[in-house]
Parts: structure tokens; C-alpha cells; sequence
């Protein structure tokens, strides 16, 4: 398979392919790992006429203990996150869930931010920004703007990111809860999450359990009011609407949903 | 646009069409037939290949990305006469059976052991997860994969 023609633009700086982006428009798509990008152009469901490849932008790669926060640039890969000594030590949960996005391969091109603007409710890592109550940073030719990941993901593989705007960073608050855990459940051991939960302290997420990723609101109110793990996960497909396919129908989803959440809520108080 | 890529220690420079897939340019530009196109998705990793040192699937890189970069396919692995300790051990230990995913999983280990030069089997069978083998002959490639890591495999 071979994606249609486009032209291919590499931007040497974030400057430069915001530039390229206003020159453009919306006949253009940033291409970082291209891990999404590229499959999905294949199968011609992506047709952008140009290309604007901003995965050379190395300062857009990097993990900073910013005091109140850590910060990881957009472009840092997933093997990046998976292998920093930093995040292996204060945000955990990210850098165990970056070692399970795809495979080998996939980590060593794909990005973190890459896979945030996809905006997939069946990709892992926009679950676990949510449960680390994380901040995208955007980047527009008007200026910068600080996004809660609450906000971020706004429907079926839309993001708050505009077409003439770029995800530059990753802000995790301080201090990031000691308990955590994330469990995915696939059919192989490199595809999407049938299901997936992400739990960081008091905080729930779900992959692949509606249009976005979410919050399961119904168990963190449990957990709060004191429930124990097994009741609070009793409540983590309330208001979930997951795609109900022959791969795995909505009600199997939901069950899934309530498996792994107390799973993953025993195993991180056990960490905690 | 023009390209130039070091590919297996040679210097190559091309005319590609922007959307030329960078399997597409070894096989079919540089006529380096042994990364194999599998299923074309990104899921067998039939087409894996080194970029500078990394394994990648070929089939999700475009030509254009890795323009400047350094590419090592299974022909700049080892030759027939002098094979690279990874090809040795499949080898011996019969790591294959059609032979279609050899190249792939042969590149995928190689990286595999420059990342974990002393992996146990879970950290084997794991670490190829990205390469599959359709006939199912897993249990002597991470047989083989395991004996290159005593035998310098990851060089």
C-alpha cells in the first residue's frame, strides 16, 4: 500500500513548521514518528497534500525536572520515555505505559506527543495523561497556551490542538501519586487495547471505552467516599459508551472495564 | 526530492518520489531484496531494518526520513561465507522454517540485544512481540536469539 501523493516539507524548528503550517493550512499534517500518520495514509483514509515533518526538531525531545512539574517534549519517543531514568523514578506510570505502546519498532519512532494529537480513544497514553492530571502545551503563531488533558481530547480523534497549531510539551504536575498501575488487554500482544485502565492515586482512566479517552468519574467518587477497590471498580463503565464490534462487543467492554479497574486500583494501593 | 542514505555502509543518493516508503526504496531503487514486505500494516515486522542501529519497520518510514541517516538491512548483516552471530545462532538452532520473517526477526534481535546484551527468554519473547512468525516456530528463534546473546550477538 502506497499513500497518495504528497509533497514533503521538513521543518527544522518549531518556528519554522508553525510557518509551514500557516503557508498550508488545513491541507497539511505535521508528520512526527508518523506511527499513526503513516498507516492511516496508506490505507487512504488520510489524504494530506502536504507534509510538514517536524521529527528532526530536536529540541522538542527532551525530559526536565521543571521543580513544580515535569515537563517531556512532544517529540521525545516512546523508547525515550520508556527507558528515562527520571520518569522511571517520578512519573512511573508513563514511562511503564510507554513500554507497551506497540512494539519495539513502533517505540523507536513513534512519540509521545504524536500519539496525544491522534486523539485515539484506543491508544494508551492519552488514558494515563489523564490520570496524571497532566497539561499539553500548544504552540500558535499567536502564542502558547496551557491545555488540561481534561480538555484535551474533545471527540472521536480530535484534540484541542488547532490545524495551525503544534503540541510542543507535556507538563505533569508534582508531586504524582505513588500508587499507580495500568493494565491493557489485548487480543495480540501488539495491538490496540480492547480495554485499558490507567490509575495514578485517585485518579481512574479508561482507553477505548468511548469516543475519547475518560475519566471513570463514578469509581474516583467511589474511591473517594471511601469505597473499598472492588466496589469502586463496580461503577467503571457507568456512563461509558465503547464500541461494541465483533471484536469485542459493548457489554464484554464493560465488563472488561470493571476486571481491569480493580485489578489496577489492588495493585496500586499495593505500590502506594 | 533527493535522498542520499547510507545503507549497509554505502552511500546512496536517489531522485524518490516523496511518498516512496523506505522498504519501497531498498527493494525496489536499491534492489535489496531481503527485507521482505509482509502484511504492510506495521504489525509483522517482516520488513524491519536498522536505522542508525534502531530496528524500524520499513513499511511505516518514509524514504525521505531517512535521508542523512545511516540503514543496516540483512544484507549488511553478514555474508554467506562470514554470517554475523545472530545469523549463526538461527542457524544452529534452526530458527526459521519458511524463512519469510528471518530477516525481520534477525534485525529485530540484533537490536533487541544492543539494547539488553543479557535478556532472559520473557525479555526474548517480548522483545519480539513486533515480529511474527506464521509458521509458529517461535520457541527456536528465541532459542537462537538467547545462544547469540552468550555468543556476542549484539555486536
Amino acid at each position: 500500500m502506497i499513500p497518495s501523493a504528497f509533497a514533503y516539507k521538513r521543518a527544522g524548528s518549531s518556528a519554522q513548521a508553525l510557518e509551514l503550517l500557516a503557508e498550508h493550512g488545513e491541507d497539511a499534517k505535521l508528520l512526527a514518528g508518523g506511527h499513526s500518520l503513516l498507516p492511516l495514509m496508506k490505507m487512504r483514509l488520510a489524504v494530506p497534500e502536504v507534509l510538514i515533518d517536524v521529527s528532526g526538531v530536536a529540541d522538542l525531545s527532551y525530559v526536565r525536572d521543571e521543580g513544580d512539574a515535569i515537563a517531556v517534549g512532544a517529540l521525545t519517543r516512546h523508547h525515550d520515555v520508556n527507558t528515562d531514568g527520571l520518569l522511571g523514578a517520578e512519573v512511573p506510570l508513563l514511562a511503564h505505559a510507554a513500554g507497551h505502546v506497540g512494539d519495539p519498532q513502533v517505540r523507536h519512532r513513534g512519540t509521545i506527543g504524536g500519539s496525544l494529537v491522534h486523539g485515539d480513544p484506543a491508544s494508551d497514553l492519552p488514558a494515563v495523561v489523564l490520570a496524571l492530571n497532566a497539561s499539553l502545551v500548544i504552540q500558535g503563531a499567536s502564542g502558547t497556551r496551557e491545555v488540561p488533558a481534561s480538555e484535551f481530547f474533545t471527540d472521536f480523534f480530535e484534540t484541542a490542538v488547532e490545524p495551525d497549531e503544534l503540541l510542543t510539551e507535556i507538563r505533569i504536575p508534582k508531586p504524582v501519586a505513588r500508587g499507580w498501575d495500568f493494565q491493557k488487554f489485548t487480543r495480540r500482544a501488539i495491538d490496540w487495547a480492547v480495554v485499558g485502565v490507567a490509575v495514578c492515586g485517585g485518579n481512574v482512566a479508561l482507553i477505548n471505552m468511548g469516543a475519547t479517552p475518560m475519566r471513570a468519574t463514578a469509581t474516583e467518587q467511589a474511591l473517594a467516599g471511601g469505597a473499598s477497590a472492588a466496589d469502586a471498580a463496580e461503577k467503571a463503565a457507568d456512563g461509558t459508551s465503547p464500541p461494541d464490534e465483533s471484536v469485542a462487543g459493548a457489554p464484554y467492554r464493560q465488563h472488561l472495564a470493571r476486571v481491569l479497574t480493580r485489578r489496577a486500583l489492588e495493585n496500586a494501593a499495593a505500590r502506594a | 526530492m533527493r535522498i542520499t542514505v547510507t545503507v549497509n555502509g554505502d552511500e546512496t543518493t536517489h531522485e524518490v518520489e516523496d511518498r516512496t516508503l523506505l522498504v519501497h526504496y531498498l527493494r525496489d531503487v536499491l534492489g535489496l531484496t531481503g527485507t521482505n514486505v509482509g502484511c504492510d500494516t506495521t504489525s509483522c515486522g517482516a520488513c524491519t531494518v536498522l536505522l542508525d542501529g534502531e530496528s524500524i519497520k520499513s513499511c511505516t518510514v518514509l524514504a525521505a526520513q531517512a535521508d542523512g541517516r545511516s540503514v543496516t538491512t540483512i544484507e549488511g548483516l553478514g555474508s554467506a561465507e562470514e554470517m554475523h552471530p545472530m545469523q549463526k545462532a538461527f542457524q544452529q538452532h534452526h530458527g526459521l522454517q519458511c524463512g519469510f520473517c528471518t530477516p525481520g526477526m534477525v534485525m529485530a534481535s540484533v537490536s533487541l540485544l544492543r539494547e539488553n546484551p543479557k535478556p532472559s527468554e520473557e525479555d526474548v519473547r517480548a522483545g519480539l512481540e513486533g515480529n511474527i512468525c506464521r509458521c509458529t516456530g517461535y520457541h527456536n528463534i528465541v532459542k537462537a536469539v538467547l545462544a547469540a546473546a552468550e555468543d556476542g550477538g549484539a555486536k
